[in-house]
């Protein structure tokens, strides 16, 4: 029987679109529960994190324990975990809802659904979590609240009714929110007395505790002194700190059915701690772990290598310790013959590659060089062998390959009427193939495209939003491999291939992306006392070329008294400019040159 | 008692040429009184300098030195006897416009002890001499010459220019035949150099003017060096050539990386391990003068490393290049060991020879003379 306690816990998420509101209403519920005053408050504070703040997003969980005196006068547990928001992380998403019995539902009360929207509802729905809606932004001219409401009813088949009208921005009615918490999220149900079931739903590492574990306890009781044991190794520990977040870490004795907290056990190395993995008691274990939650696999990868200077290991390291936060990241040792000893590492989308990227160089203080992202081709040898490729350079010969498949999506993109037809422009352009085109409403459609993956990974995201004015919303899953006519280009430069140049491009964009590649080497590489051919090529067939002049001339004319400290200087900055440089063959070629191509962005 | 170079700085002119980005304006004729009043403080000022060196040169450069008037001159002159020990034999060179000369300016000068005259002629061509924006014509140039002959002078150099807009091969080719004809014993031959912040400048930018294809312009240096090698004339650095006993020996200072003193407004100075200038601005400069205050405005000290970098790469801009004996007297370490690698790499390249005694650019060496001097410089 749930104690009187447990039943005044309420554990939800608050689940959006992008920039609906989600981080300023959890900034709003944490002033108006009064866990640090007003004047303390830095906007979105839950946010700690530089990055996030620069761009606005969450990255990172985070979980915050409210306490809410409610209008019937009792005292209520609001446990908060926020959520990153943006169509990479539905598997974040879908971790911190695991924690929970709630969901907070957020709509913009002038946007309405979007695409991403509806995806998030899925999920909460998938673990058989209370959605309640809240209309945000009503303080805006466009808001048209009754309108929203109706549409959240008719397209998610959600009773809105209640919803709490509010805007976050200005704090107006946050208090609804609460009371709408207290009585639609249940308790959570779980017997303190049973054998212990905890939920991993997140870990951090800390150079002190080392790895914490974020819980949610589902049975029995967690404290400190008790042994316990991660079912998915059997790796026991000693729990030296329970506690519950409270914006900063507050030790309690425990943590019971229903709680959601963390806890400190000496564990040392982040593979003993495993996302989705339930603690138990070692001296009383339970029978059953809890479900396992689905694991994602990366969408998109990159190689990342030292730049001059860097050291292998170090990046290694960083990536281990980033992987104890972000289980979605993947990486393994590969080596290029431009670049030396790398990682090939595996994101859930282009965000989440560019944010990692900047962790490294941030967080870990690293020097990188990137290459492109690039994802999974499925290819079966002559042989009938079937292998699966990221890195160009392990494409079997042509001769060998039988068939060549490339990963496609289900793109669902929701847009305005007037930008339908720059959006199937745009899809058509990558590739795209029409399934479907639903009118969600006299101004809305809703378009589902069959897309290569390859074609959303690299800017398809922006150049949605910049066809569309920022009203479209872009949503994608991946449905399966499908064959290809693809093709490895490969550039060679002075007549060497550089195989961290190559790419697996499908053949109608073969050409245009070779010859891009050859006029972007061609500006980026310095002239050397000798003519440098610039090619791409595939197999044996060479399809563009440029030519980088011979350097014939670098002879200064004059050279008195006043000149000398000036051009030395000048000197000194063009000898700073040739450090960053990788050898291939005789050709020097800047750092700058294979990011600028490797990045492509046109 | 040391010895250095000293340099004074004239930065007036009647009108700026089109390339030129020294420290020259125009228009500004009424401030050259107090601005030599403020050069003979100045020379007072430096009474230490001055005291403990002995003056082996004498350069007046510019802007147009020969703006100034014969008696102004001479005021100059004056003072920098009185307060200077100057070698005898002392080279004196001005550098002069021909559109600024007359026969009554040149007389002075020479009376003042000025014993070397550069004339910036540039080309011979008249349509040339307008893209550039000369004051003269090549006319002008003729008479100033004869008359600076008949008062004297006989230590002459010319300036001349190539690989500029609208220049032909044969309009550099007379041009030489030209001056060479004229026995000028000293022939500065440069290649244009387009300078940001110029009409030059902006005109390239904005293709009002085209420069020559880069192979032509190392054709034109190249013909230049052959045709004057012929004429006897010693080509002694990347730009210069003189016939026996001519070579300008203030400029070899810098390139032999040795001290020097520069006065005016915008001058370079190189003294006690320190390079410093002086501020650009003409009436700034007369303002601190006039005020006792010292006008030097970036001051950076030359480290070892530093000194050895720039000896290497400005003696290697003389022709014979670097002397062995002399680098290991002044540094006490070889080149070879300090740049072995260099020395290696760009010898295979075809870019440096050597030989016991000296090291040296190759023609290509001259050619990509940056890429080496680059690597010269130590971290």
């Amino acid at each position: 029987m749930p104690g009187d306690r447990q039943k005044r816990i309420r554990n939800f998420s608050i689940i959006a679109h992008i920039d609906h509101g989600k981080s300023t209403l959890a900034d709003r519920l944490i002033e108006y529960t009064g866990i640090i005053s007003q004047r303390e408050m830095q906007n979105q504070v839950l946010d700690n994190m530089d990055l996030e703040k620069e761009r606005g997003i969450t990255i990172k969980l985070q979980t915050v324990r409210l306490v809410y005196r409610a209008g019937d006068g009792e005292e209520y547990y609001l446990n908060l975990i926020d959520t990153p928001g943006h169509v990479d992380f539905t598997y974040e998403v879908s971790r911190s809802l695991a924690a929970c019995e709630g969901a907070i539902l957020i709509v913009d009360a002038s946007q309405g659904i979007e695409a991403q929207t509806l995806a998030n509802v899925y999920l909460a729905l998938e673990q058989d979590l209370e959605i309640i809606p809240v209309i945000n932004k009503i303080d805006l001219p466009s808001a048209r609240p009754d309108e929203i409401k109706r549409e959240i009813e008719d397209i998610i088949g959600l009773d809105a009714s209640e919803a709490p009208l509010i805007s976050a921005k200005e704090g107006l009615n946050i208090e609804d929110v609460l009371e709408y918490i207290v009585r639609k999220v249940p308790p959570p149900a779980g017997d303190e007395n049973a054998p212990l079931k905890a939920l991993i739903f997140d870990s951090f590492y800390d150079s002190y505790r080392g790895v914490i574990a974020y819980i949610r306890v589902m049975e029995g009781k967690i404290e400190k002194g008790m042994k316990i044991k991660m079912m998915a190794t059997g790796k026991k520990f000693e729990v030296i700190e329970t506690g519950v977040f409270s914006l900063d870490p507050i030790q309690v004795d425990y943590l019971k059915a229903g709680d959601v907290g963390y806890v400190a056990a000496s564990i040392k190395d982040v593979r003993h701690c495993r996302v989705g993995d339930t603690i138990t008691d070692a001296s009383n274990p339970t029978s059953e772990p809890l479900p396992g939650y689905r694991k994602v696999n990366p969408m998109v990868y990159c190689g990342i290598y030292p730049a001059e200077g860097e050291k292998y290991e170090d990046i290694r390291d960083a990536l281990e310790k980033l992987q104890v936060n972000d289980a979605a990241l993947i990486f393994e040792p590969e080596t290029s013959v431009a670049l030396g000893f790398g990682f090939r590492c595996g994101f859930l989308g282009l965000l989440h590659m560019e944010i990692v990227q900047e962790r490294l160089e941030r967080e870990f203080d690293l020097d990188l060089i990137t290459t492109a992202p690039s994802v999974i081709y499925k290819i079966t040898k002559t042989d009938g062998e079937v292998l699966m490729i990221q890195n160009p350079a392990n494409l079997p010969p042509q001769q060998e390959v039988s068939i060549m498949e490339e990963p496609i999506v289900e793109a669902t993109i929701m847009v305005p009427n007037i930008y339908v037809g720059a959006v199937m422009e745009l899809c058509q352009e990558r590739r795209g193939e029409m399934k479907d085109m639903q009118y969600i409403d006299e101004n809305r459609v809703n378009l589902h495209y069959e897309m290569p993956l390859n074609e959303v990974i690299y800017d398809f995201f922006d150049a949605l939003k910049s066809r569309t004015r920022g009203y479209g919303s872009l949503d994608y899953e991946f449905i399966g491999y499908r064959q290809s006519n693809l093709v490895k280009l490969d550039i060679l430069i002075n007549g060497e291939q550089v195989d961290a140049l190559s790419f697996i491009v499908h053949n109608s964009k073969a050409y245009a992306r070779g010859k891009a590649i050859c006029e972007r080497l061609k500006d980026e590489i310095p002239r050397h006392q000798f003519a440098i051919p610039i090619q791409a090529a595939i197999g044996n067939k060479i399809i563009s070329r440029e030519t980088i002049r011979a350097l014939r001339k670098d002879v200064l004319a004059k050279c008195y008294g006043g000149d000398i400290t000036r051009k030395k200087k000048l000197l000194e900055k063009q000898k700073e400019g040739k450090k960053r440089m990788r050898q291939v063959g005789s050709v020097e070629v800047p750092q700058k040159a294979f990011m600028s191509v490797l990045k492509l962005d046109d | 008692m040391g010895t250095i170079a000293l340099y004074i700085h004239i930065p007036f002119c009647q009108k700026k040429c089109n390339y030129c980005d020294f420290n020259s304006y125009s228009g500004k004729q009424h401030l050259i009184r107090d601005y030599i009043e403020a050069l003979k403080k100045e020379i007072r000022m430096n009474k230490n300098v001055l005291d403990s060196n002995k003056i082996s040169t004498i350069f007046f450069g510019g802007g147009t030195p020969s703006i100034l008037e014969g008696d102004q001159i001479v005021i100059i002159m004056d003072t920098i006897t009185k307060y200077c020990d100057i070698e005898e034999n002392a080279e004196v060179s001005i550098e002069a416009n021909p559109g600024t000369l007359s026969h009554d300016k040149l007389a002075k000068y020479y009376d003042s002890g000025i014993n070397r005259l550069s004339i910036g002629l540039q080309a011979c061509q008249n349509d040339l001499l307008k893209t550039l924006g000369r004051i003269h014509s090549f006319e002008d140039y003729l008479e100033n010459l004869k008359e600076a002959r008949e008062i004297g002078f006989s230590n002459i150099n010319t300036d001349l220019m190539f690989s500029l807009p609208g220049q032909s091969k044969e309009d550099l080719e007379e041009c030489l035949e030209r001056v060479v004809s004229l026995n000028i014993p000293h022939i500065s031959a440069y290649s244009l150099i387009i300078e940001e912040g110029t009409l030059f400048g902006d005109w390239v930018d904005n293709k009002t003017i085209i420069l020559p294809d880069e192979e032509i312009q190392l054709e034109m240096y190249h013909s230049t060096i052959r045709y004057l090698k012929e004429k006897n004339y010693i080509h002694y650095e990347i730009s210069n050539f003189a016939k026996p006993g001519f070579q300008c020996r203030h400029n070899m200072t810098y390139w032999h990386n040795e001290p020097y003193l520069g006065l005016g407004a915008g001058s370079h100075s190189y003294l006690n391990k320190k390079r410093f200038n002086n501020v650009n601005d003409i009436e700034k400069y007369i303002y601190l003068v006039k005020n006792e205050r010292t006008p030097v405005e970036n001051e950076i000290d030359v480290s070892d490393k530093d000194e050895i970098g720039e000896t290497m790469f400005l003696g290697l801009r003389l022709i014979e290049g670097i002397s062995v004996k002399k680098f290991i007297e002044r540094f006490n370490a070889s080149p070879f060991e300090i740049y072995r690698e260099q020395i290696e790499k760009f010898s295979a390249q075809g870019l440096l020879e050597y030989d016991k005694a000296n090291i040296r650019l190759t023609q290509r060496g001259i050619d990509l003379s940056n890429v080496v001097f680059r690597e010269m410089l130590l971290d």
